[in-house]
């Protein structure tokens, strides 16, 4: 076991990989000379020069494409954007050939890729660098999408999706970089897709939770139990897959679920999982499910106004105690 | 060999398409890609070139008509080729008699049926005690406890029952017998459909959802008939010898020769409903409901106006024996313009039939009812007859119903005129 | 420039090819008249002489990828015909199995790495296979077949931007058949010259017209061979023109049926013909063209008689491992 931090536990991922298998590259936007513009690839340009370390130019799209093309061939690349906001320009790559090529093909190709980067909200950049991604992606077949909280899963998750054959998008956060954690250090640690995690047991509600959201659900459960509720919070590491069991065992232990996330509240991940409860546990709820998400709205620059936007603690527990029928 | 020019695809989307303008007239030579003609389909006016070359022999969709994708425009062939046959054998094929069949095969299911099938749900909720508002959860718990919902006043938004407000509440004594659920014996018997129930269960509900059904029923002195066929049968006995079977006449066989006589003489009763035109055929083909192991099919009797009793009956034996054998031809199945179906021998006094689409008219026979009736002033020992005529309304309107049933009385009462006819 | 007079054998077996291609495309169409093949149909007659010529410089082991027009360059690089009409029908047997349909043929095999549906989305896709071959040393190249309609849509500059810039195996082929669907070339693009695109990138160009088979194979093989010598792209606009409309859905209104009957007479298929006739090959050619009839007719039959894909083969051809829900 090591300590380290998120950034650190993504990168450890990276060059263990790379060492393990020389078809795997990292390629994208300032990670070589730079060091990566959240210094997440630092050092790594010097490890393994500049064959396996590429910048780019600012060419979301082609590099991309450049990647699905290799991939269908048989290299293994791992495709940083400086944030998941640019993934945006390269949709079409991913939408149309990522996800699509093994099924046109008639099985024929398979796309062996990982995309990378910060997701989310990050402090004060605006409605262009604040969008939580997952959600158009999670959208599509053919396609899997990863939202770790802790350095452990970043690191042990990083590494199956590297080993994955299929197309895996991995969301991390600008706000998580610096966490910090025990991370084990033994080269085949690997964390299987599609396994949620118990981050906290508790008997009264289930507050579903990934990425940065799981922290800030901790801390409402934190203030609920000082109210005598007993929060249980579930880190679902992984989107799709969605372990939708471990979600349903633990609303029919609680009767009750909240569902905190990054982004808009009109559809996406947030309100599948709410689908998925109401189809599977009906009987065992005691309330509506309900969401805390960012309001809907694009996201403002004012910082007072971006925390009214963004998730808090406080909207999680107002969200508790309407389906504890408390508020 | 003369070739049939369908209407060709020109649109990933496209059902049928128009005929805007022929570029060659018959007996013009055709080379291959050479335009034929224009084609409005549901995207733009296309050009229609040939596939073959040969001489356009007959243009049997003129400029302005609209045709289905598939379905022949013109036929190409070595200039002065006999093209006769062809043409009889395009103009036999008419779309009715694809659609008539009782046994056409259902559509197969597609690709999207198939994995769209939804997940079994979740297993049947049952409703709520009483009126109370509850949430799933505490319905579960009531229906668990034997909890009378009823009598707990809830805590929740709207007075929503929820589960604080039953926890702690004792259970009910006693439990209240639990409902027999999926046991085995409680469970029905799954029979699977065969082609020939889903197309009764397809082409009737069809009927019963599309087409506005009337019902007009007279009761008819049946004496007549049934004296006349007592007679008949007799001198058939009489007359029968080693080398000709014994032919017996039924009143079913009397009905559909006295029927297509009212038909003939109403043929707004023989017609047909389309969204165009409503068609009055001009020959009586009398479709004979004939029950089966499997359900019911219904040969049909040609020029049923034409032929006599006799022949009707023989062909009745025939066809009926051959339903039961499940042997019949599909076109010896379509393109009836009329149907009857009787239930008499199972003791039924009447009934309203299901129209058979097309057709725009069934009637439906009960059995002949010994009953005391009126003789001048005196009560006597007779015989009388339910006719019920289905009528869609779209073609019959109630007078001419009146008007068959009227014509058809006056045979089945003076039962001669359905001979002399 | 001197060359050596190609072979006749090469001329006839590339003529075969042409012949090959022209007779499944008409096929096709009746097919598709006739309701037995759904979606989009993009016929390459007209073409014939570029997917074949190229296909010829070309080694087998070499990468092709290109758009939805792309039955011509499958045959080319030897997918057969059942497989390709077969996938046109949707059938299990196709190239695709019946999942891709006329717009993305693959087969891997022959190094058909498929027909692409979005305009110029294919373009860093193949700068990525020659990424791959360069990654990993190989002297393999890639072509990349395009119409002139993509040259201006963002991945084309994308794409060889990158390809120039970390100098790429790739020989890029714009064809340009002077229509991006019914709009000409002059309302597409403020030059004439596609070629000159290159100039940007600092990439190599050539541009010819389409008119010999044995022309297009001499002139592309120059291109190749500065991919496959020097790691080095190249930009060859070729002009050609395709006789029959975008799509099976194109009434063809926005040009002149006399503009189309001018340029049949440049079809580079009957000259090729004409020339081996002349050469005294009647008896070959003959024997060649009923061959071809011979193999369309089979390949049609064996796509009517083909099975259609059961619903098993749509989640494990989503994912390669287990299906993620």
């Amino acid at each position: 076991m090591s300590q380290l931090r998120f950034r650190e536990a993504v990168r450890a991922a990276m060059i263990e990989e790379m060492e393990r298998d020389e078809r795997v590259y990292l390629i994208g936007e300032e990670v070589g000379h730079y060091q990566g513009a959240y210094k997440v690839s630092e050092g790594m340009l010097e490890r393994f020069g500049e064959r396996r370390v590429i910048d780019t130019p600012i060419t979301e799209s082609g590099f991309t494409g450049i990647s699905i093309g290799a991939a269908i061939v048989g290299l293994r690349p791992i495709v940083e954007y400086m944030t998941w906001n640019f993934s945006a320009v390269a949709f079409d790559q991913i939408l149309n050939n990522a996800a699509k090529l093994r099924q046109m093909s008639g099985g024929q190709l398979r796309v062996p890729i990982v995309f990378r980067a910060p997701n989310g909200s990050a402090r004060q950049v605006g409605s262009q660098h604040s969008h939580a991604m997952e959600h158009f992606y999670a959208h599509i077949p053919g396609l899997k999408v990863l939202a770790p909280a802790t350095p452990a899963d970043a690191k042990g998750l990083l590494k199956a999706a590297i080993r994955d054959d299929d197309p895996v998008l991995f969301m991390e956060s600008e706000t998580l970089y610096g966490v910090k954690g025990e991370v084990p250090d033994d080269p085949d640690f690997l964390v299987p897709m599609g396994q949620a995690a118990i981050a906290r047991e508790g008997r009264d509600v289930t507050i579903v939770a990934w990425s940065r959201m799981v922290h800030v659900a901790l801390e409402a459960a934190a203030v609920l139990a000082r109210e005598g509720v007993e929060a249980e919070v579930i880190d679902l590491r992984s989107l799709r897959p969605l372990d939708e069991t471990t979600i349903v065992a633990s609303v029919r232990k609680t009767h009750r679920a909240v569902i905190a996330y990054e982004g808009w509240p009109y559809g996406g991940v947030g309100a599948e999982i709410v689908d998925r409860i109401q189809r599977l546990a009906f009987d065992d709820l005691d309330a509506p499910v309900l969401r805390t998400s960012f309001l809907d709205v694009p996201m403002p620059y004012n910082a007072r106004l971006e925390q009214l936007v963004v998730p808090q603690a406080s909207r999680i527990v107002e969200q508790v105690r309407k389906v504890l029928y408390r508020a | 060999m003369a070739k049939v020019l369908e209407m060709p695809k020109l649109s990933p989307t496209m059902e049928e398409g128009q005929i805007s303008l022929w570029h060659m007239k018959e007996g013009d030579p055709v080379g291959v890609d050479d335009l034929l003609a224009e084609v409005e389909t549901d995207k733009a006016t296309m050009e229609y070139r040939s596939f073959d070359r040969g001489t356009l022999l007959r243009i049997l969709a003129p400029g302005g008509s609209v045709v289905r994708l598939g379905q022949p425009v013109a036929v190409l062939g070595a200039p002065g080729e006999d093209i006769a046959a062809l043409l009889a054998s395009l103009l036999g094929s008419s779309p009715v008699a694809a659609d008539a069949l009782p046994l056409a095969a259902a559509h197969p299911p597609s690709v999207a049926d198939v994995v769209a099938a939804p997940p079994a749900g979740p297993a049947g909720d049952e409703p709520p005690t009483g009126r109370a508002k509850a949430s799933p959860y505490v319905r579960k718990l009531a229906r668990e406890r034997g909890l009378d919902l009823g009598l707990v006043s809830g805590s929740g938004p709207g007075g929503r029952i929820v589960a604080r407000d039953v926890e702690g509440l004792p259970e009910a004594v006693p439990a209240p017998a639990p409902r027999p659920e999926s046991g085995v014996l409680a469970a029905p018997i799954a029979r699977p459909l065969s082609m020939m129930r889903k197309a009764i269960a397809r082409r009737l509900t069809e009927s019963k959802q599309t087409v506005p059904h009337f019902y007009l029923t007279i009761d008819v002195d049946a004496d007549p008939i049934w004296s006349l066929r007592e007679q008949i049968n007799a001198d058939l006995a009489a007359a029968a010898h080693a080398d000709a079977p014994v032919i017996k006449v039924s009143l079913n066989d009397l009905l559909v020769k006295a029927s297509a006589i009212a038909l003939a003489r109403v043929p707004e009763c023989n017609a047909e409903f389309t969204p165009e035109a409503i068609l009055i055929h001009r020959r009586v083909d009398i479709s004979v409901a004939v029950a089966v192991s499997e359900g019911l099919l219904t040969p049909v009797v040609r020029d049923a106006d034409r032929k006599s009793v006799m022949a009707i009956a023989a062909e009745i034996r025939e066809l009926s024996s051959r339903a039961k054998a499940r042997k019949l031809a599909p076109s010896e199945m379509a393109n009836g313009t009329f149907s009857i179906s009787n239930l008499g021998m199972y003791g039924i006094d009447e009934f309203a039939a299901v129209i058979n689409p097309p057709e725009g008219a069934i009637l439906a026979v009960g059995q002949v009812r010994r009953e005391p009736v009126l003789r001048g002033d005196a009560i006597v020992p007779g015989r009388r007859l339910k006719l019920t005529l289905s009528c869609d309304h779209r073609v019959v309107d109630g007078a001419v119903g009146a008007e068959f049933l009227r014509a058809l009385r006056a045979l089945v009462e003076h039962p001669t005129r359905i001979l002399l006819a | 420039m001197t060359t050596r007079p190609p072979s006749d054998e090469l001329h006839l077996e590339l003529y075969r090819k042409m012949q090959l291609v022209r007779r499944f495309e008409e096929e096709a169409a009746r097919a598709y008249a006739q309701g037995k093949i759904g979606g989009f149909l993009h016929l390459y007659i007209g073409q014939e002489a570029i997917a074949v010529g190229v296909s010829a410089a070309l080694r087998a082991d070499d990468y092709a990828i290109t758009t939805y027009r792309d039955h011509g360059l499958a045959l080319a690089r030897g997918t057969s015909l059942r497989a390709a009409m077969a996938e046109l029908h949707g059938k299990v047997t196709g190239c695709s199995k019946g999942l891709g349909g006329s717009m993305h043929f693959f087969d891997v095999e022959h190094g058909m790495l498929g027909g692409y549906g979005i305009v110029g989305g294919h373009i860093p896709i193949a700068a990525g296979t020659a990424f791959a071959s360069k990654y990993r040393g190989e002297d393999r190249v890639t072509v990349c077949f395009m119409g002139e309609g993509a040259v201006s849509i963002g991945d084309f500059h994308e794409g060889l931007s990158l390809a120039a810039l970390w100098k790429l195996p790739i020989v890029f082929i714009c064809e340009n058949n002077e229509y991006s669907m019914g709009t000409p070339l002059s309302r597409e693009l403020s030059v004439e010259d596609v070629s000159t695109k290159a100039l940007a990138y600092g990439m190599a160009r050539d541009r010819f017209h389409c008119e010999h088979v044995l022309e297009v194979r001499e002139r592309v093989a120059e291109a190749i061979e500065r991919a496959r010598l020097h790691s080095e792209p190249t930009l060859v606009e070729i002009r050609t023109y395709r006789f029959r409309g975008h799509s099976m859905s194109d009434p063809g209104k926005y040009r002149t049926a006399e503009e189309v009957e001018e340029r049949k007479q440049r079809d580079p298929l009957p000259r090729s013909r004409g020339e081996l006739e002349a050469r005294g090959f009647g008896a070959a050619l003959a024997a060649l063209d009923e061959a071809v009839e011979a193999e369309v007719a089979d390949a049609v039959r064996f796509a009517e008689e083909s099975p259609e894909p059961g619903p098993e083969l749509l989640e494990a051809t989503t994912y390669s491992g287990p299906f993620a829900r």
